[in-house]
């Protein structure tokens, strides 16, 4: 999950990295309020989770608390790359000599962590690893070693800070890496990295991702979840499936992340052909397609007032075709009145012969059995195309 | 021959008395695999179905020679078992268990790569099939029979489907590397077993969106393997930032994207199917 800058500034501030004063609220007098207990001039910046807020004009300088208001009614509400601002930070606004760039990260291809640095910092670190690569230093961090304070200095000379605030660099570096250990996080940026002209050295803005797998071992950032509670996403977390909702008609329910992944892309194949029908969600039922599960993702499918079509995908492997048909056929009863709409099933694999007599017999008025990969995605994306023309 | 796992491998299974791992250890069993053993703290004396569950690898290892270890332990012991494991120098360590903070498998790759005694294969992955021969780990055995097919897969459904549409013609072995984000086997690591391995005539090589190995691993081809392969990307419709399912499967900006990898892949001459069944179709063509 990846952070607001709010958050982020959060875990640096619990771990002891320099961070400026500020509160983050969510409406206009909170802000005016937070301004005044700061004193003196303030940025107000949009919590979204996009790049480009300062571009889009969701960051914006405040004087005194009366600009602050006029400020933070202009950007509350305001929408960034389709994320409407629910929130803003009010920090002190940090008189700024230089701008550095600071992170580590996750690399999946060293099969390691990754320190960057640079002393061209406040810009988009895309950019520089581009057009001017020699400026960003990039250091292999070895996962049981980490970042002493020796590897932190050895940082900070590769990035070629300067040698008077080098020592400084390394603090924050070291206590940086105990974010990225301490909270289970995959990516922690600062950028920018600031000097003030009175020598501090600040983050000013921050960037976490943390890894969903360590949630058990992490209980105080369930609070960083944000997400609607009357969202198809959360109530299909809540129900423990894996659930991702997408802009389209066709529902999809398959067993294992792999196979899914592909029923989306087949069913959006043959959805060019039917006026673009497009798969409607992401579900993984697990590699072992249980009734019950297969009933909670039914039921979430069907709910979505986006489906006109639902595409139950399964490989039997671990869990027989026979076994999944009568699953299929208990989440159907168990759902009764609200299965309104057709279902195409293709079940493959062992006993597929047997499963698929079971689902013919039963003879469901909304299932039709199709029984290969490509051609139930074709006539669900056809089924589709039907209910949502009429 | 096959690769990495054969009729001489004596399977031990970290976690044996949990639901999930009795219920596997059967399967294995069934499937003609040699389990030789069981480790569960605590448990030394138990069994399942007769074969004997030791407190340690280690003393596992010493009383029946066991060679691989299948983990299935919940994701907050994963760590301690593979590094026990490591410890007693396993050859071979394959993951299944889902999860698993990333955190730890960087911790726990880096402990078997300081190590040099164990390969791991997953986390979170099917595991590891020679058909005919041995199976460590959930991948459904009856699916398909022995041949001379290679398969190697980021994914567990479609590496069963790929195993059953390709059933008449067999399969060597059939590796799944799982779909986290670091993970101890590669595609690239598969691809080279296989070039080597006698046995195998042809690869099936299935990706998925996130990341770059199937990039390096379409680098690697080109200058190494000599073998006809065929490959099928998954995720060419996801939308960037969601995590589709897999931990790892995530496109960030323009990297991890389906069609990148399936264009690097093709560029190495590798014949890419659009679907599953196309891509069995391709491999059907190269063998008839």
């Amino acid at each position: 999950m990846d952070l607001y800058e709010y958050q982020a500034k959060q875990l640096f501030g619990k771990h002891g990295l320099p961070v400026t004063a500020g509160d983050v609220c969510s409406d206009i007098d909170a802000a005016v309020a937070i301004s005044e207990s700061i004193g003196g001039p303030v940025v107000v910046k949009a919590q979204v989770k996009t790049g480009g807020r300062g571009k889009a004009g969701g960051v914006k300088l405040a004087k005194d608390p009366a600009e602050t208001r006029e400020v933070a009614t202009a950007i509350l509400g305001m929408d960034i790359k389709g994320h409407t601002v629910h929130k803003v930070l009010v920090a002190h606004a940090a008189d700024i000599a230089e701008e550095y760039y600071v992170s580590f990260l996750l690399d999946r291809a060293n099969r390691a962590f990754l320190a960057m640095a640079s002393v061209e910092g406040g810009v988009e670190i895309e950019e520089v690893a581009v057009n001017n690569p020699e400026a960003l230093a990039k250091i292999r961090v070895d996962a049981l070693e980490g970042v002493t304070p020796e590897i932190a200095r050895e940082i900070a000379a590769a990035a070629k800070f300067d040698e008077a605030i080098q020592a400084q660099v390394a603090d924050i570096l070291v206590k940086l890496w105990e974010v990225m250990v301490a909270e289970d996080a995959t990516l922690v940026e600062v950028n920018p990295l600031v000097l003030t002209p009175t020598g501090e050295v600040l983050a000013l803005d921050g960037k976490v991702t943390i890894d969903d797998n360590a949630g058990y071992r992490q209980p105080e950032q369930a609070d960083f979840d944000d997400s609607a509670a009357d969202d198809i996403e959360t109530r299909a977390k809540a129900m423990g499936l894996n659930y991702v909702k997408l802009q389209g008609d066709v529902g999809i329910i398959g067993n294992g992340a792999g196979l899914v992944m592909s029923t989306l892309d087949v069913v959006a194949y043959a959805g060019e052909e039917f006026g673009d029908i497009k798969p409607a969600n992401f579900l993984d039922i697990g590699g072992g397609a249980s009734a019950e599960v297969m009933a909670n993702g039914l039921d979430i499918v069907l709910n979505d007032p986006d489906v006109q079509a639902v595409f139950v995908n399964i490989f039997g492997g671990i869990t027989s075709c026979d076994a999944v048909a009568n699953g299929i056929l208990q989440a159907v009863e168990q759902l009764g009145e609200r299965v309104t709409k057709p279902i195409v099933a293709r079940i493959d694999g062992n006993n597929a012969v047997e499963g698929r007599a079971i689902l013919n017999k039963a003879d469901h008025e909304f299932i039709e059995l199709v029984d290969t990969m490509d051609a139930a995605a074709r006539r669900v994306a056809e089924l589709a195309a039907a209910r949502k023309g009429a | 021959m096959a690769i990495w796992l054969n009729e001489d491998s004596k399977i031990l299974v970290q976690g044996m008395t949990g639901s999930e791992g009795t219920k596997h250890t059967r399967r294995m069993v069934e499937s003609g695999a040699k389990v030789v053993a069981g480790v569960t703290p605590g448990k030394a004396g138990a069994d399942v179905d007769g074969i004997p569950v030791f407190n340690d690898v280690a003393s596992a290892i010493a009383a029946t020679g066991a060679n691989v270890s299948v983990i299935f332990v919940p994701p907050k012991f994963a760590k301690g078992a593979v590094q026990e494991a490591v410890d007693a120098k396993m050859p071979l360590c394959v993951v299944i268990t889902e999860g698993i903070p990333v955190h730890d498998s960087a911790q726990f790759y880096q402990y078997a790569v300081n190590a040099g005694t164990t390969r791991i294969i997953g986390p979170n992955c099917p595991g590891i099939i020679s058909p005919g021969k041995s199976n460590a780990g959930i991948i459904p055995a009856d699916i398909t029979k022995p041949g001379r097919i290679g398969l190697v897969s980021k994914s567990g459904t479609l590496t069963y489907q790929m195993m059953y549409e390709l059933r008449d013609f067999g399969f060597s072995t059939c590796v799944g590397i799982g779909g986290d984000p670091i993970i101890g086997t590669t595609h690239i690591d598969a691809l080279e077993a296989f070039q080597n391995d006698p046995e195998t005539e042809a690869i099936v090589m299935i990706g998925e969106i996130g990341g770059d190995a199937e990039e390096r691993a379409a680098a690697y081809i080109k200058e190494y393997v000599t073998k006809p392969i065929v490959g099928y990307v998954a995720g060419f419709t996801a939308p960037e930032g969601k995590t589709m399912g897999h931990a790892g499967a995530i496109v960030s900006g323009s990297s991890g994207t389906a069609a990148a990898k399936a264009d690097a892949l093709e560029a190495a001459g590798v014949r890419v199917g659009r679907t599953p069944s196309a891509t069995a179709d391709l491999m059907r063509k190269i063998l008839t």
